[in-house]
């Protein structure tokens, strides 16, 4: 009885405060993201379905943009590109694994070593991306004279419809490589001794210990290398931008320099029809992110 | 009574300036964009604040210069959100918009005037809706730029028929060298080509219509522009690899004689001049007939200024352009751009490219064009250039390549 009474005296904070407290930290955090990232995506399936050039008043066209959308072959090309850039992007991850592994070692000087690996990681991508054009520029760039070292002929790469999307690719994935290597050389220095010592003495070596022993031990480190590298490929632009502005006549482009192109560029004037490519890319990224939030759940609950 | 008050306020304050522009000393703010970064329109700019600045000494201006490219994506922002006094931009269509969004100021007073006459000639790219929304200050000449020393080694003379074009071609190609120098990873040097084999083909009214959009891109009349485009394409004429240059990227090909000639605006003339190329190497000629009989029409894009409708400073703004659009004004910042003046009354420099351009614009006969993304409504500019661009490469896609531009326009006349 002088107890229930005590706990009503007591005023609502000092009651609740266990319950309050992480709230009142996450609210900054939960107020921007709310600010920043929820409310801009409402926006974009509310714009979406009007035609507006953005200054003056939006006229109201139903499903219109994304019927238009899918005749469109730029989206088509857009789609498939993205694509690509998913798939070869991935290579960063045994990339930078190897690089990782050949870097994990007791050698005189080795910082200096990682450091350089870690370089292009550091620099900006739209000075990777200039540094990149100058060395496919097909009458002063280095890379022709590199190729005719092996009897290959002359290439234009980022002017021909062909190869202009691997070229750039091939750009993209020298830092992102970098990147997976410091997540991987991290990874490395928990790799328990102990246990490649005991696999050692059972006779495990090279690539068997690798694969039963070390990358097993490297799963937490793997899967970040997978996100950040498959959100990294989706959210391609800067380097498209910087190297070709998606061309030539667009087969470069991906959903978000296409997106960038139709509605914020010189001639770009239809932001409710780059609101609806906003809305795919988005839709196609959901996907990913509930896959691997999906993954982290379980495996939290799991052990 | 307090309204009636300010109104005469207002109108006194008007009166004045229209009395005397030079003599009304201007005090405040002014702030002035102006997209263009490269020498020589800096240095041009910058003559003419330092000349407004010693006639109103108590004006404070503040010049921002944005790079050219940057420029066409940030005014839509700091027209709505920030917007100078002053600020830089093109005529034609490439305005509107702007105009139809609100965010330029309606400067027909201006125009109204003397000023009105001296710069009839513009007057129809400035016009949207029966008002003039902005002043010219400078415009240009295309046309093709040459190696007159390679020209006198192989024995030739510049064309003035398409056959004589192409037989010059042909001669420059058994010489080892290519035609045409030309970077068209931005889109819009394709643009110029497009322009003049259409403009000589078919002829300004033809080019006017289609470019507004009125013609369909199937149209056998298009076909026809496109063929002449491509027996210069199956000849060989173009530089390689054109899609990976930009137009300054693709100029040494010209300075280093592996190319003969350049399709381009005479803002090029500098940086030729500045790679080593003297008035003795390099020419000008005009764009050759191609259907005999088409008077010819030329391209001559013009570069503005403008007053944003969220101005702070108006009437400094609105004397500021009185002042660019003068004769004085004109004669002097032209000679620094090395391009020619818009004003009747202003001098034109003494420089055989200039002479050469003000004499062949003065007998266009045909009319004057602004520029296919000046003209062109600009999502259509974009496709359409893009398929140039692809055309280029690829001129078997033709077919294609018109089909979607003809379905792009019928989009936009249906919105």
């Amino acid at each position: 009885m002088t107890s229930s009474t005590d706990q009503s005296r007591r005023s609502w904070w000092a009651r609740n405060q266990v319950r309050a407290a992480p709230w009142l930290f996450l609210a900054p955090g939960i107020a921007f993201f709310a600010l920043y990232v929820i409310i801009p995506i409402v926006q974009s399936f509310h714009i979406s379905v009007y035609r507006w050039d953005g200054l003056g008043e939006a006229r109201y066209v139903g499903m219109q943009n994304y019927e238009r959308l899918f005749d469109d072959p730029a989206f088509y090309t857009s789609l498939w590109n993205n694509l690509r850039w998913l798939l070869l992007y991935l290579l960063a991850i045994p990339g930078g694994l190897f690089i990782a592994l050949f870097l994990n070692q007791q050698v005189r000087g080795i910082r200096l070593y990682k450091s350089l690996f870690f370089f292009p990681f550091v620099i900006s991508q739209v000075v990777v991306g200039l540094v990149f054009a100058w060395f496919y520029n097909p009458s002063i760039g280095l890379f022709n004279p590199l190729i005719g070292l092996f009897g290959l002929g002359p290439m234009n790469i980022l002017g021909n419809p062909n190869t202009v999307t691997y070229g750039i690719i091939a750009a993209g994935l020298w830092p992102q490589i970098a990147y997976c290597m410091i997540l991987y050389l991290t990874g490395l220095n928990a790799v328990d001794p102990e246990q490649v010592e005991a696999a050692r003495l059972d006779g495990a070596k090279g690539w068997k210990m690798l694969w039963y022993v070390i990358l097993p031990q490297l799963r937490p480190a793997t899967f970040i290398a997978v996100v950040v590298t498959v959100i990294g490929a989706l959210r391609s632009f800067d380097m498209i931008s910087v190297m070709t502005s998606g061309g030539p006549f667009g087969s470069s482009r991906v959903l978000a320099y296409y997106m960038f192109e139709v509605s914020l560029s010189e001639y770009g004037f239809r932001m409710g029809y780059g609101a609806a490519i906003a809305v795919i890319l988005f839709l196609i990224m959901l996907v990913y992110i509930a896959f691997f939030l999906w993954r982290m759940w379980r495996e939290e609950r799991g052990y | 009574m307090q309204f009636t008050f300010k109104g005469a306020l207002a109108a006194l304050a008007t009166s004045t300036m229209l009395v005397g522009t030079a003599q009304a000393e201007l005090t405040g703010d002014l702030r002035i964009f102006f997209n263009d970064q490269n020498p020589a329109p800096r240095a041009a700019i910058e003559g003419m604040v330092e000349r407004f600045q010693e006639m109103h000494p108590d004006l404070n201006i503040d010049l921002t210069l944005i790079d050219r490219e940057a420029n066409k994506t940030q005014i839509r922002n700091y027209l709505t959100a920030n917007a100078p006094d002053v600020n830089g931009w093109y005529a034609g269509n490439r305005m509107r918009p702007y105009v139809n969004a609100g965010l330029f100021e309606d400067v027909s007073d201006l125009w109204d005037g003397p000023m009105g006459e001296e710069l009839a000639s513009t007057r129809p790219a400035l016009t949207l809706d029966g008002k003039q929304w902005g002043v010219p200050y400078t415009y240009y000449q295309w046309g093709i730029y040459y190696r007159k020393d390679i020209y006198e080694e192989l024995g030739l003379t510049p064309a003035t028929t398409w056959e004589e074009e192409k037989a010059n071609c042909q001669a420059i190609l058994d010489s080892g060298r290519k035609c045409y120098t030309i970077g068209t990873r931005f889109l819009w040097t394709a643009g110029g080509w497009f322009d003049y084999l259409n403009l000589r083909t078919h002829g300004y009214d033809f080019h006017m219509a289609l470019t507004a959009g009125e013609v369909e891109w199937t149209d056998d009349r298009v076909r026809e522009t496109f063929a002449k485009w491509r027996e210069l394409i199956d000849m060989g004429a173009f530089i390689d690899d054109h899609t990976a240059y930009t137009w300054q990227e693709a100029q040494p090909f010209m300075v280093n004689g592996d190319a003969v000639s350049y399709l381009m605006g005479n803002f090029v003339v500098e940086p030729m001049r500045d790679a080593g190329l003297t008035d003795d190497q390099l020419g000008f000629y005009q764009f050759p007939e191609i259907t005999p009989g088409i008077p010819m029409a030329e391209d001559a894009p013009t570069d503005t200024l403008h007053i944003p409708a969220q101005a702070q400073n108006k009437d400094n703004a609105r004397a500021f352009l009185q002042y660019v659009a003068s004769a004085e004004n004109q004669t002097i910042a032209n000679e620094v751009l090395g391009q020619l003046p818009i004003n009747s009354n202003a001098e034109v420099a003494d420089d055989k490219f200039i002479q050469a351009g003000f004499e062949m614009l003065s007998n266009a006969t045909g009319g004057i064009a602004q520029f296919f993304d000046r003209d062109a409504d600009a999502e259509m500019a974009s496709a359409a250039m893009q398929g140039f661009q692809e055309f280029m490469v690829m001129p078997d896609s033709l077919d294609a390549i018109l089909d979607r531009l003809e379905s792009t326009r019928q989009r936009i006349a249906e919105d």
